[in-house]
């Protein structure tokens, strides 16, 4: 039970520097809705619902990153990594509790952003959702770790888009087919044994990301 | 077995080499029959099909290193994994440019894609060089190798999650040349693929052993200027 404490504790401390501050929450909406805002115009007239279907999963894609590079700027930005380090938590807890909170931020996003698209685009069905929904998971769970290697490196923000959009074309792949494809089952099943697979490596990798 | 020992054995692996990828020219193109469906062109896959598997292969084998690092910390795992993924990222972009060739030979087009073996290749390309990028912006040090051999794992696990979703985006056109039923070659055509897999695998092998002796003289000579300053 010590360690879903520990994962809570941790999220709850971002969630809370997130309340206060207002840094990373409007900057992501404001993107995501400026995004939907120049796909209209990039969209050419009569280009179809699988076009804009794309172009969703692009702009959930970049909103993302954009939440991810700001991950973990508070721990870089105050020196706390070497505190959680120390702390007496397993270094897991340390990645789950800021995939966890980076999730809360991602789904508040979306529940603005989806409902944004289908006013200005197409309706989504459950399947586009569900779709969504899944692939959140993987996003939240490859993406923290990715930018943890990310903030430790020289170029930071700059290098977190290189590490993370060949390890999220399944996502797009998953995401875009469910919600197009008349049969959705197979690609929520494949974005969920990419949930699962990849949650697993993270878990367990994570602990070389942060000590030496 | 000290390195030098080691080393000395790469002049004949080399010249090794040299003889099977002329013994497989020579087989490719004056004992192996032309394919009677794409004529030539089909010649490339003699090629094109070894150093990809080749490039799995190096893949492969820098992640079986880069495990190795993560379990024993042994600073000489870190310079294998990152040797074997460049290697592994040499023979994928000439995998990219040897598919290229071939494509424009049967389908009139320098890229598709509708052919998965070449996406898969670009994307792992992608996820190859972005792995670079991150070792050459990190400090040198256990950090650099800890972090380096995360991504690689990472990697393998790609490959095939990759595979599978470039299956669930296209359609299959890629001429399956290997089945469930095995080869769909003749005889002869087999052995030249094999020993055409056999120099490229032994080339790599080589080229290899070059490249680590070199990254291990460059960190012997910066330990000995480190004791001398």
């Amino acid at each position: 039970m010590n360690y879903i404490e520990d994962v809570a504790t941790l999220a709850r401390k971002d969630l809370r520097l997130e309340l206060r501050a207002r840094d990373t929450l409007p900057a992501m909406l404001l993107f995501v809705l400026s995004t939907f805002v120049v796909f209209h115009f990039a969209l050419p007239q009569g280009s179809g619902e699988a076009a804009a279907q794309g172009l969703l999963w692009v702009a959930l894609v970049f909103t993302a990153l954009l939440g991810l590079a700001r991950s973990w700027a508070p721990e870089r930005e105050g020196g706390v990594f070497d505190g959680l380090v120390l702390a007496p938590c397993d270094r897991s807890a340390i990645w789950l509790g800021k995939a966890a909170a980076v999730l809360v931020f991602l789904v508040a996003i979306e529940v603005v952003a989806l409902p944004a698209f289908a006013l200005f685009f197409e309706p989504l069905d459950g399947a586009a959702v569900a779709g969504v929904a899944l692939a959140n998971l993987g996003i939240c769970a490859v993406g923290t770790l990715l930018a943890a290697m990310a903030a430790a490196s020289r170029t930071r923000e700059l290098i977190l888009p290189l590490l993370f959009l060949p390890l999220a074309i399944p996502l797009v792949v998953g995401g875009v087919g469910s919600a197009i494809s008349p049969e959705p089952g197979r690609y929520l099943l494949f974005l969920a044994l990419y949930d699962a697979v990849f949650a697993i490596i993270c878990w367990a990798s994570f602990e070389y990301v942060v000590t030496e | 077995m000290s390195t030098s020992s080691r080393n000395s054995r790469v002049p004949a692996l080399a010249a090794l080499a040299a003889a099977l990828v002329g013994l497989s020219l020579a087989l490719v193109f004056f004992v192996a029959p032309e394919d009677a469906d794409q004529g030539i062109s089909q010649k490339i896959f003699y090629f094109h099909v070894p150093i990809a598997l080749t490039a799995y292969a190096c893949f492969g084998w820098g992640a079986l290193k880069a495990l190795l690092y993560l379990w024993r910390k042994d600073e000489r795992y870190d310079l294998e994994s990152y040797v074997g993924i460049h290697l592994g990222t040499v023979f994928g972009t000439l995998t990219l440019l040897t598919g290229s060739i071939w494509a424009k030979a049967s389908w009139g087009v320098w890229w598709t894609w509708s052919s998965n073996q070449l996406v898969l290749f670009l994307v792992l390309f992608l996820f190859y060089c972005a792995y670079f990028m991150l070792r050459f912006s990190v400090e040198e040090g256990p950090r650099r190798a800890s972090l380096s051999a995360v991504y690689a794992l990472f990697g393998v696990v790609l490959v095939p999650v990759s595979f599978f979703a470039i299956r669930l985006a296209s359609d299959f056109i890629h001429p399956t040349v290997f089945n469930r039923e095995g080869p769909q070659m003749s005889g002869t055509m087999f052995a030249t693929f094999c020993v055409a897999w056999g120099a490229i695998t032994v080339l790599a092998y080589v080229l290899y052993r070059v490249e680590l002796a070199g990254k291990l003289l460059d960190q012997h000579l910066r330990e000995l200027r480190e004791a001398l300053a």
